[in-house]
């Protein structure tokens, strides 16, 4: 029983990271957006930057200024602008807990 | 005793604070999936990433899945049939039990599902992603033998229609007409039809330049509308006739034999090739379940997708009505998440997560010339409706800017690469 527990525990922990065990369900759906187009995991796509385990704050900035079009975007500019600031730290950090 | 208990046993209080709700399924869900699509494929591999204790079940007739988004770049001669035709491996290795057969009856009071090859499978809660069905017979004369003549190609199956009307494209002379009839609003994929003129325009160009494209459209106004025609003039001059629904574009009747598209007041266009384009639903098994209304989709909850007629049946991808959302491969892979996050948490007692759906939908007007419509959307406070968050989103620049547009193919071809990995892999 034990061991099956133990199985079980270390299977958890290969299918999330420390960090997105943090994150809350809407967390989660709302980084896995990135993934269509920056890979699954944010591992990165031909084309599609990796982002996965960048610096969050580095993340939390670049979406920000996206948001602002401080930074020139061809497409993020439109999506950064859907989200609070609050939701782009939630998913900057799970972003960067990503491996 | 449940698998969050041994972990506050093995790890305390505190692990189960951090402890995310993805990892407290209840033990042993039983999630059963009806259709390997965009949805239904993506709400397979969400679970079993997220919730491993969930027990995953998905039911799809195909052996492969062709996708509909890049058909329109076969249709152009840049995709062969195999770079868009996916494999389950990856599902079934990550858990997923497929069974290759058709769902043919749901009984939502018993959580039963029965299939065309005799089993039946009993769930927790249902996941249906069917997909569309054609109105036959809403064009007079378009059935499923006019469609061997005139294919659809809008419901790639085993790839046979989209096959078929390519080897269509690849016969016809030059100097042909290529005629093109697309459907009203709601239907799947809004951009798709003009990607369709668009990557048809390219072959065209390159191997029968004085070949002509006739698209009879029941509506007066489309997606990415004004991207599409300065696209269409830059590259292909008077390639393509785009006649709208207020200037007698809507085809009311085909004649296959004769290869003519008839519109509402009685213009025959006869043409070389015809793509017919017809009205949908969703499909026969969620209208035979009494899951849609009259208008022939599904409503459903804004938050958790189940079905405004049956509790535990979450209904994603095309075959819903989602408010203001497209009926597109990236708004069922999304919705996909919040269907599964939410069936198992109903499953606890839980109230569905926050939801926010995302969509991009790139399309190819041409060689290096990519165009793009984002939307992000929210239920309303009181979940009535699904609204795009204002100030965000919307479709890329107008203009003279060929950096913008050659980048955008190339994300287009990302977002294909990720996407399917995402769901595939």
């Amino acid at each position: 029983m034990l061991r099956s527990m133990l199985l079980g525990l270390a299977l958890g922990a290969l299918a999330l990271s420390p960090h997105a065990q943090a994150a809350n369900p809407g967390t989660v759906i709302a980084a896995e957006a990135c993934f269509g187009c920056h890979g699954p995991g944010g591992q990165g796509a031909t084309g599609g930057a990796a982002i996965a385990g960048r610096d969050k704050a580095e993340l939390t900035a670049a979406m920000i200024a996206f948001r602002s079009n401080e930074r020139p975007g061809t497409i993020m500019g439109r999506i950064a602008r859907g989200y609070s600031e609050a939701e782009i730290a939630a998913i900057a950090e799970f972003i960067a807990g990503q491996r | 005793m449940t698998i969050s208990f041994s972990r506050r046993a093995l790890f305390g209080a505190s692990a189960l604070l951090a402890a995310p709700a993805t990892l407290r399924a209840q033990t042993n869900a039983r999630l059963l999936i009806i259709g390997g699509g965009f949805g239904g494929a993506s709400a397979a591999s969400f679970a079993r990433r997220h919730y491993p204790d969930a027990q995953v079940t998905l039911v799809e007739p195909n052996t492969q899945f062709v996708t509909c988004p890049y058909g329109n770049l076969l249709l152009g001669g840049e995709r062969q049939i195999g770079q868009i035709t996916h494999s389950y491996d990856g599902l079934r290795a990550r858990g997923v039990r497929i069974l290759h057969d058709r769902a043919i009856g749901i009984d939502a009071p018993a959580k039963r599902v029965r299939l065309q090859g005799g089993e039946v499978l009993a769930y927790d809660r249902l996941i249906l992603s069917p997909g569309i069905a054609i109105r036959w017979g809403a064009i007079e004369g378009f059935d499923q033998a006019a469609s061997e003549i005139m294919p659809h190609a809008w419901i790639p199956g085993d790839g046979t229609q989209t096959l078929l009307l390519r080897r269509q494209l690849e016969a016809m002379p030059d100097g042909g007409v290529v005629g093109i009839a697309i459907p009203a609003n709601p239907f799947r994929c809004p951009p798709g039809p003009y990607e369709r003129i668009s990557m048809i325009a390219h072959y065209l160009k390159k191997h029968k330049p004085r070949s002509k494209i006739l698209a009879l459209d029941a509506k007066e106004a489309f997606s990415k509308q004004g991207l599409f025609q300065d696209g269409w003039r830059a590259l292909y001059g008077n390639m393509i006739e785009w006649v709208p629904g207020n200037r007698d574009g809507k085809v009311v009747k085909v004649d296959p034999r004769e290869r003519v598209l008839e519109t509402e007041f009685g213009t025959r266009h006869k043409v070389d090739v015809a793509n017919v384009i017809p009205p949908q639903s969703a499909a026969a098994i969620a209208i035979e379940a009494g899951l849609t209304n009259d208008s022939g989709w599904v409503p459903v909850n804004t938050r958790s997708f189940e079905a405004r007629a049956a509790q535990g049946i979450h209904v994603i991808g095309d075959a819903n009505i989602p408010g203001p959302m497209p009926k597109s491969g990236y708004i069922a892979h999304s919705t996909a998440k919040q269907a599964v996050a939410s069936a198992l948490a109903g499953l606890r007692g839980e109230a569905p997560p926050e939801a926010v759906y995302f969509n991009t939908c790139y399309s190819h007007v041409g060689t290096d010339y990519g165009i793009s419509i984002v939307g992000i959307f929210r239920p309303n406070a009181d979940g009535s409706a699904i609204a795009e968050v204002p100030n965000s989103g919307g479709v890329s620049p107008r203009g003279d800017l060929p950096e913008q547009r050659r980048l955008e193919a190339i994300y287009a071809d990302t977002w294909y690469e990720a996407i399917t990995k995402s769901m595939f892999g």
